[in-house]
């Protein structure tokens, strides 16, 4: 009996992540139109981006390693692609709710807004790993990719803890558009073009400006990239890294509490004045 | 112990630059459990925001509300599992299908998709939704279908009480008998206590045991139909609701009490 009362609600909220994720699912499915015309569009960006690599061995005529530099670009843009789509499909999980109208049932339910956060986030990831491989093994078939000495498990490793922290981010950035109906979503846009900017994704973080090199080391894509580009073209393993892995995973566990603190108290104020939802 | 019960509860929204529009005035009223009680008022009277807020998806600026004993503002999580609401709007994922959205909504209140799948289908053939239709995106439906939708996610598994937001605005006559039947049925069969905003008088009469009437935020009358009609003067003709609505809501009602 008593067991039975303290696993009722477990199971409770195990069943309302597993309905956010197969919701998730139900949806990719219902736009699979979209779905392709995105993953095309990511993938010819991805290209683009890695050409520069090639592209820059012929314009500085030797002294550069193209193929190295296609790589290091190839890893920037794949693993700023999984970050930013995971950090997109939680930050619009209220502005897309609030698209459908569905926003008030989802509040109105019983499961906890911490279950809503984690069935999202799950799904993020998964969802994120598959098309971020499909990706790569797409690319993989335009470039001789110099990947010998890569430590793949590594490179797996810092990119499961990384998605910590931009679960994290995500959570954050969606209490936008619970305080500004309106312009929420484009201020979630603004913030992820300032992370691209100030990570490094696409060349080190040395090249920056004193001040935004003090503003990468506040961003977790920073560390993620490194640690992968550490990992993928200088082979580096584990014992390298647990300590940088360990202060990333931390990291992200705070940023997820300080994310979901804010979540809650930005819902507390939509409640108060009414920017759940307005017609009715 | 009451239902549902609200004690002053005030409301107010800012309009524009410092304008405030008062959507509840000290409204008070409580709901006996297994009654169904009826809210009617103008447009913009405040009948939503009230559903609202018992729904806990709003936070009142004064007074309190209680679901079964339970603070909608202090433990919102108890009153949310009490309760379901069904509103005008469709509020659905208009790709997903019929049974795909009530597969989300059900899980969220911790029912397996193998319970959830077999009842939903049932209550969507009850209410008239063919099998093929349960399928089909949400959008390929008319308003009304969305509508009954809308009624089988709040039933799937009937909370003992139920807030319903106009829910036959929208339906055709024998749509809106089959729901106010299925309302009655819940009431006569599970007890569930029933609280529902109209613009229909005649639904008003006809399932209500009693009705407040809200009027720019406030409830200015409140009790059984005929007890409102006695109070209302025609001259020998007999009084509808209608004239009970336009009597307490119009400038020209003198309160006689
Ligand atoms: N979220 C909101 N933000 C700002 N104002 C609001 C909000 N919700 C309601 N209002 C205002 O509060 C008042 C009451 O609105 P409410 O929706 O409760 O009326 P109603 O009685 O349900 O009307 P209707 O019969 O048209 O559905 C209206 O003036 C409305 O404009
Ligand atoms: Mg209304």
């Amino acid at each position: 009996m008593r067991a039975e009362a303290f696993s009722r609600p477990i199971r409770r909220e195990l069943i309302a992540a597993w309905g956010f994720l197969a919701r998730n699912v139900h949806l990719t499915k219902r736009y699979w139109g979209w779905e392709l015309v995105w993953f095309a569009y990511s993938l010819t960006s991805s290209l683009a981006v890695a050409y520069i690599g090639l592209g820059t061995e012929r314009l500085a005529g030797g002294g550069v390693d193209g193929q190295a530099l296609t790589l290091y670009l190839l890893v920037g843009t794949l693993v700023w692609s999984y970050l930013s789509q995971i950090f997109y499909v939680i930050s619009e999980m209220v502005a897309w709710e609030r698209w459908e109208g569905t926003i008030e049932y989802t509040f109105m339910a019983p499961s906890s807004r911490l279950t809503h956060l984690v069935g999202t986030s799950l799904f993020a990831v998964i969802y994120g790993i598959g098309r971020t491989l499909l990706i790569l093994a797409a690319a993989a078939a335009f470039f001789r990719l110099p990947l010998a000495g890569a430590h793949l498990p590594a490179a797996g490793l810092w990119l499961l803890v990384g998605s910590v922290s931009f679960v994290g981010f995500g959570i954050l950035a969606g209490v936008m558009p619970l305080l500004f109906p309106e312009r929420g979503v484009q201020m979630t846009n603004v913030l992820a073009a300032l992370l691209l900017l100030i990570s490094g994704v696409y060349y080190p973080v040395e090249v920056l400006p004193g001040w935004m090199q003090l503003l990468a080391r506040g961003s977790p894509a920073t560390y993620v990239i490194q640690g992968m580009r550490g990992a993928i073209l200088a082979g580096e393993g584990l014992d390298q890294m647990a300590r940088p892995l360990a202060l990333l995973a931390l990291g992200g566990v705070g940023m997820i509490l300080v994310g979901t603190w804010a979540f809650s108290l930005a819902e507390r104020y939509a409640k108060r004045t009414g920017r759940l939802k307005r017609s009715g | 112990m009451y239902a549902l019960s609200a004690e002053s509860l005030e409301k107010r929204f800012r309009k524009g630059k410092g304008k405030l529009i008062w959507a509840l005035r000290k409204v008070s009223f409580s709901v006996a459990r297994g009654e169904i009680y009826g809210i009617l008022g103008p447009n913009g009277s405040g009948k939503s925001t009230l559903v609202r807020i018992l729904a806990t998806l709003l936070i009142p600026d004064g007074g309190r509300a209680w679901v079964l004993g339970y603070d909608v503002v202090r433990q919102p999580k108890q009153v949310r599992a009490l309760i379901h609401r069904v509103s005008t709007e469709a509020a659905f994922f208009k790709k997903l299908s019929p049974l795909e959205n009530l597969l989300y909504g059900a899980r969220l209140y911790g029912l397996s998709g193998r319970v959830v799948g077999r009842r939903a289908r049932g209550l969507l053939a009850e209410l008239g939704i063919p099998p093929d239709r349960q399928r089909r995106p949400m959008e390929q439906l008319s308003r009304g279908q969305q509508q009954k939708v809308a009624v089988a996610r709040a039933l799937l598994q009937p909370p003992p009480v139920l807030l319903l937001d106009e829910p036959t605005t929208g339906l055709d006559p024998r749509s809106k008998r089959e729901v106010q039947e299925l309302v009655l049925g819940l009431r006569r069969e599970k007890g569930t206590t029933i609280l529902l905003t109209t613009h229909d008088m005649e639904e008003a009469d006809r399932i209500c045991d009693r009705v407040g009437i809200l009027d720019e935020g406030r409830l200015v009358a409140e009790g059984a139909p005929w007890k409102l009609k006695q109070r209302v003067k025609t001259d020998g003709r007999p009084v509808s609701m209608e004239d009970v609505f336009f009597a307490l809501t119009g400038k020209e009602w003198e309160d006689e009490s």
